[in-house]
């Protein structure tokens, strides 16, 4: 997506078409560029609306509300890019998020420690994760259905082992996670940010990262070719897991509590997200920065119209708006 | 017609013997014999279901033999699936040009042999390397491309061809094995492929080639064995064999 232009043509290679940087006014005049960066686009757009029409929208404070607001939903954007990268989906992840925090209420009311409580909580949503990653593959189950299975699965045993009742969770340690600061961002925006680098570095500095986007683009041809695209698929559910569980960790210490409750935007806006950023949902293809930056307009575009005194009920039409017509502009994606 | 001799085994990259193989009760072929010596083209053909397709997925690791030797290598039975084959050495250029649409040129030569540099515990992908190995990988063998940057999907069928053979020939194969190399191309670039075979012989390379097209393969080959109902029905040397005689092989009119 990113990928700058060489300009490399092979040595000694008469007659290759030599590449040149096309100009400015090329660039914006070519609609697969506005498709490779919709998700920027969209969100400077909507700072510069929402700027204008609510000059406290680009106050600090309101910027980093909005930041701390997104970090949960990036997070599980990079777990969802992972997944979709290989052509799958993740449905389970906003139920995986709901059950790392019952688990971590549950273990930390119980009496053990918070990190013990939190590491639990990972263990679990990434178990969940390579679960369905062993499903698909093993049973060659299309990622929708299994996903969806888990996703119902996962409620359940959420609302078994919770008995319906939130949990309090009062740790110090999460309360300065959720309320404390480093430099310009709280702790939760860091996190956010450490998941976005090294997610950005598995996937285009690793060979795990190549052969993901092999495993997504042609599963066939990658086989053939050696890669052992089950391991791959699994990898990447497992990844979606674990990013639920550092979400999960993120929502409890935001909101004190341990809900029985599937957050259904989370998922809807992940998968959203994704697509804003320009990975396709048919794999092969995908960036990291890409889907953060699309989270980021997503909670801007929530921030915004409350700003504005619009009724939340408008929320999800607006989202459900811009997502549709992401996908029409990614369609002249190149 | 059917003993067909083997020469020594010094000078053959690949030999087998004896080679049978069926699935269910359908023979696929019966008792072959087969050798292609190193550093030479050698062409398999025959008429569809002769067999052809089933021996060389033998030979590269997909299917196992019910009965028979395969030396290859100087070792007997190196290996027993496709990733066994291309680790001894066996490199295979799909029908179905198994490259990755989404991803880059350089990315499709290097994939899953990737160069990294080690940091830690850590492998990162060493991108540049990649990068300068894949052109002079393309200049060798005189291979056109836009920009080793380009996805591959934009890429015309002979060009994609050219890259699959490139990074089968590229990962220092020992034997590279094209089953049908031309079969999804047009006039020009069927030509341009051709040339490429060419400069792989003059290299001396060991090519085994899989083709419908008998000119094609006295154009390319150095020794052509001929499939028949599941029967290796005879062996010529490209330079001594006329078109005439190699439909006659094929069809058994012979």
């Amino acid at each position: 997506m990113s990928n700058p232009t060489d300009n490399a043509p092979v040595a000694h290679s008469a007659g290759a078409a030599e590449e040149s940087r096309p100009s400015l006014s090329a660039l914006l005049l070519d609609p697969s560029f506005w498709a490779d960066w919709a998700s920027v686009v969209g969100l400077v757009g909507l700072v510069i609306v929402f700027g204008i029409a609510q000059p406290v929208f680009l106050s600090v404070a309101n910027l980093q509300a909005l930041l701390l607001a997104a970090a949960i939903l990036v997070v599980l954007s990079i777990g969802q890019t992972f997944v979709v990268a290989t052509s799958g989906i993740d449905l389970s992840l906003a139920a995986a998020v709901m059950l790392g925090a019952i688990i971590l209420g549950l273990v930390n009311a119980a009496g053990y420690g918070i990190f013990i409580a939190c590491v639990l909580a990972v263990l679990a949503t990434s178990a969940i994760g390579f679960l369905n990653g062993l499903i698909i593959t093993a049973g060659k189950i299309p990622d929708f259905v299994v996903t969806l299975g888990t996703l119902s699965g996962i409620t359940g045993l959420g609302l078994i082992l919770s008995g319906g009742e939130p949990t309090m969770v009062g740790s110090t340690f999460l309360l300065k996670l959720a309320s404390g600061s480093f430099g310009p961002f709280g702790y939760p925006v860091w996190v956010a940010i450490a998941a976005v680098i090294v997610a950005h570095i598995a996937l285009y500095h690793t060979r795990f990262g190549v052969h993901l986007l092999a495993t997504g683009g042609q599963v066939e041809s990658a086989g053939a070719l050696g890669i052992r695209t089950n391991r791959v698929k699994i990898a990447a559910y497992t990844i979606s897991g674990f990013c639920a569980g550092i979400a999960a960790i993120l929502l409890v210490a935001r909101i004190g509590s341990a809900e029985p409750q599937i957050n259904t935007s989370l998922l809807l806006n992940s998968v959203a997200a994704v697509v804003l950023g320009g990975v396709s949902l048919f794999g092969g293809r995908a960036s990291i920065l890409g889907p953060a930056i699309g989270a980021l307009m997503l909670t801007a575009l929530v921030n915004g119209l409350t700003l504005l005194n619009v009724s939340a009920f408008y929320q999800p039409l607006a989202v459900g708006a811009i997502v549709v017509l992401a996908a029409l502009i990614m369609r002249y994606q190149k | 017609m059917s003993a067909v001799s083997l020469s020594s085994a010094s000078d053959s990259i690949i030999a087998c013997n004896g080679l049978s193989k069926h699935f269910g009760g359908v023979r696929a072929f019966t008792d072959v014999a087969f050798q292609a010596r190193r550093g030479e083209v050698t062409a398999v053909i025959g008429d569809n279901g002769a067999g052809k397709s089933t021996l060389i997925r033998c030979l590269v690791g997909v299917h196992v033999p019910d009965a028979g030797s395969i030396v290859f290598d100087g070792r007997e039975h190196p290996f027993s699936n496709p990733d066994g084959a291309r680790k001894a050495g066996i490199e295979t250029v799909h029908q179905n040009l198994a490259l990755i649409d989404e991803l880059t040129v350089a990315q499709n030569l290097f994939l899953n042999r990737e160069l990294v540099r080690r940091i830690g515990p850590f492998a990162f992908l060493d991108r540049k390397a990649m990068k300068r190995e894949a052109r002079s990988m393309l200049s060798r063998l005189s291979i056109n491309v836009p920009s080793i940057n380009q996805r591959v999907r934009r890429l015309s069928g002979g060009q994609r061809q050219a890259i699959s053979i490139c990074r089968a020939v590229g990962s220092g194969a020992k034997l590279v094995v094209m089953d049908e190399p031309t079969a999804a191309l047009g006039v020009q670039e069927t030509a341009n492929v051709e040339a490429l075979i060419r400069r792989l012989r003059e290299q001396s390379v060991s090519v085994i080639l899989v083709s419908h097209n008998f000119d094609q393969v006295r154009r390319l080959s150095d020794q052509i064995w001929v499939m028949r109902a599941g029967k290796m029905a005879a062996t010529v040397r490209a330079s001594e064999t006329s078109g005439n005689e190699l439909v006659a092989l094929v069809t058994g009119a012979a």
